[in-house]
């Protein structure tokens, strides 16, 4: 490599040396491929969380009885046309037969009848963030009244995809809020354990120590079954959020605690001292940002946590309820083998779930290893 | 040794009070006591509920005194062994949660072995093979079992069950074996059922464990001590297992300590999906229906579960590494 010369070493070293602790981490996530991938992937996936009604080709709560289960359509791109070959995103139409001996309905694909598709679209109206009044979908059918169902339709005709896309923004932002809540709680109580040290230590320990042998899902069931059904949707979201971050700040507060213990005899912490700085300088000023990245890993890694906790307790109906659209409120509706059997697309959401948790723990290992000045 | 299991024993004491105490709150945490629920669900079956008569419930059941006696009075029973009375199911909680306990620790022990069976030999493989394509299929599996949650599993696995093999893979028993005495024919039921739940529960603890398995013995690897047995001319096989192998099995048993309660929490979702006779669907439905000492024995005794878990690991901890002691 470059290394062999003088004059091509000199100038790396040096855009090391002055380089910062965040611009050295960033250089040392840049290497880790699959990391920077995940990175990508999960910037993608809170996009869409953000950009949910644009980017849904219906209104997720559209219901239409005559489409009840519809199974998932096939996508054409090249339509053989009077003109020629024409490519463009398209459909075909399909209609409602019945089964002569067992009257079962079931849909069947008309090759004749073509539904064109198109990007920016006009469809159904809605307010983005309950604000911005609009009507074009990123994605659709050209014609507002066509439908198209990618990804099929569930007991009531609903779009999946819109619900999937839908289902995104309250199972993302969970395990942001959660995430924030148990950060709050994991720096203060982690870092006062390790930085007063003695019995404040010893009883912030047992507290932790308690809270970590309790089995986690009986107790989330046990908690999540104490609300109340009639409350709003935002008093559930916010209830079940603090639920679920119960149990996650103990986990931080554990790195933080060990990193503080770790970093108090450091030179640069007694230096400090020494000048006569105060407390809170040395803890906000000194401290903290080395445990920075750090803690930006394990926040990484407890995302996905709290989105599979989310996941779990909506799918047993604990969670979040119905109308509330969330990845496990959508799964509760496969809980039992017929709806599986008869409509096995209503499993998707939990594709949705896998790839963002992988995305975010390939992201959160990625980090780790970028955050650790002693890896290789 | 026996020392040190007897003061973790009498340690455990307090804090199983401290845990009936916080089990205790979370079961009446809800508003409305067993009796609303009852006075509910006949109310929404058209039926006519009488004040007169669920005032007289609520006297027979206990619930008109209040938490810390109705506490007392739960506390002293489990004390004696007496785990109450289950108002939903008329019967003695103890004949209801005896086998469903029973099962959750025979399912939960088999996922532990199954877990250990496969993240051994995976993991040290991917660490000595480091950076091969084997390695980047298991460590991309590994992570698949971690993103992919149990009872999502379960769902495509029964859909597996349905359209390919014609076969319904919940439950424990088949038919005629529900409601049987245990028989050997019917451990061998138990057994041709277990592995469904088994790999569904094992498979995030198994990716987790290799995962650790492999950064430990990768930091092993190039410890001088190795370097040593190499050239003292020991082959890699033999090298690999009697040194760097034990060191890095050493988190691998200490993690014991939170697989066990994990893996309990954990099947507590997949049986009600699977529907299994264990702790999981019966708890579930006891805490809807507020049903409070059936409730209140499952999550006592699942967190109970947690604490030996921990003492076993520690005990098993200090029997394979001879550095750590009992203190």
């Amino acid at each position: 490599m470059s290394d062999i010369t003088a004059g091509a070493t000199l100038p790396q070293t040096s855009r090391y040396a002055t380089a910062s602790e965040a611009r050295l981490m960033w250089l040392r996530f840049r290497r880790h491929r699959l990391a920077f991938a995940a990175l990508i992937v999960t910037i993608l996936i809170y996009l869409v969380a953000l950009l949910v009604e644009p980017l849904a080709p219906f209104n997720p709560d559209k219901s239409n009885g005559r489409y009840v289960y519809h199974p998932p359509q096939r996508l054409h791109l090249i339509d053989h046309t009077a003109n020629g070959i024409r490519i463009h995103p398209y459909v075909f139409g399909e209609h409602l037969a019945r089964d002569p001996v067992t009257l079962a309905a079931h849909y069947v694909p008309d090759p004749s009848q073509h539904v064109a598709l198109g990007f920016f679209v006009r469809g159904d109206p809605y307010r983005l963030w309950n604000l911005f009044p609009g009507n074009i979908h990123f994605f659709g059918p050209v014609n507002p009244r066509d439908t198209v169902f990618l990804l099929g339709a569930d007991r009531l005709g609903r779009d999946m995809l819109s619900r999937i896309i839908a289902g995104a923004r309250v199972s993302l932002s969970i395990g942001l809020v959660g995430v924030g809540c148990s950060l709050i709680l994991g720096i203060f109580f982690g870092g006062l354990s390790g930085y007063l040290g003695g019995r404040v230590d010893w009883f912030i320990q047992r507290v932790i120590e308690f809270i970590l042998s309790l089995p986690t899902i009986p107790v989330w069931l046990a908690l999540a079954a104490a609300l109340p059904k009639d409350w709003s949707p935002v008093a559930t979201y916010f209830t079940i959020t603090l639920i679920i971050s119960l149990v996650g700040w103990t986990e931080l507060a554990r790195v933080v605690r060990g990193r503080f213990l770790a970093l108090r005899s450091e030179t640069f912490v007694t230096a400090a001292w020494l000048d006569g700085c105060g407390q809170g300088r040395i803890i906000f000023r000194h401290m903290l940002p080395s445990l920075a990245s750090h803690i930006i890993a394990s926040v990484t890694l407890a995302i996905p946590m709290m989105i599979l906790a989310e996941t779990s307790l909506s799918f047993l109906g604990l969670g979040l309820q119905p109308p509330a659209i969330s990845w496990g409120a959508l799964l509760s509706e496969a809980q039992n083998v017929t709806s599986i059997a008869t409509a096995p697309w209503l499993l998707l959401p939990g594709v949705a779930v896998a790839i963002t948790v992988l995305a975010l723990n390939f992201l959160g290992d990625g980090l780790r290893d970028a955050a650790d000045p002693h890896a290789h | 040794m026996g020392r040190f299991i007897a003061r973790r024993l009498a340690g455990m004491v307090p804090f199983i009070f401290l845990v009936s105490i916080t089990v205790f709150v979370l079961i009446k945490l809800p508003p409305g006591d067993f009796v609303s629920n009852y006075a509910a669900s006949l109310a929404a079956s058209g039926e006519t509920v009488d004040d007169s008569m669920l005032a007289e419930m609520r006297h027979r059941y206990g619930l008109d005194q209040s938490w810390p006696v109705q506490y007392w009075h739960w506390i002293s029973g489990v004390a004696q062994g007496d785990f109450g009375y289950s108002f939903k199911w008329q019967q003695p909680v103890s004949s209801l949660i005896g086998e469903r306990m029973g099962l959750t620790l025979v399912l939960s022990f088999a996922t532990l072995l199954f877990t250990w069976a496969i993240a051994f030999p995976i993991g040290v493989y991917s660490a000595v093979r480091r950076y091969t394509w084997g390695d980047y299929f298991v460590t991309l599996l590994g992570f698949l079992g971690l993103a992919i949650p149990g009872f999502l599993l379960a769902l495509a696995l029964m859909y597996a069950g349905i359209t390919w093999f014609h076969q319904d893979v919940g439950g424990l028993f088949s038919p005629p074996y529900v409601d049987t005495p245990w028989t050997l024919a019917r451990v061998g039921d138990l057994a041709a059922h277990l592995w469904v739940p088994m790999i569904i529960l094992g498979t995030s603890g198994a990716a987790s464990l290799i995962r650790i398995m492999r950064a430990n013995l990768i930091d092993q690897l190039h410890q001088p001590y190795v370097e040593t047995a190499r050239a003292k001319g020991l082959s890699e096989t033999t090298l690999l297992l009697r040194y760097p192998i034990r060191v890095a099995l050493n988190p691998f048993v200490s993690t014991l300590g939170w697989v066990l309660p994990h893996l309990v929490s954990g099947s507590v979702i997949i049986s009600i999906v699977l529907n299994l006779p264990t702790a999981g669907p019966l708890l579930l439905q006891a805490l809807l229906s507020q049903d409070q000492y059936l409730a209140g024995a499952f999550l006592l005794l699942l967190c109970s579960l947690t604490v030996l878990g921990t003492l076993v690991s520690d005990i098993l901890l200090a029997l394979l590494d001879p550095r750590i002691r009992f203190q």
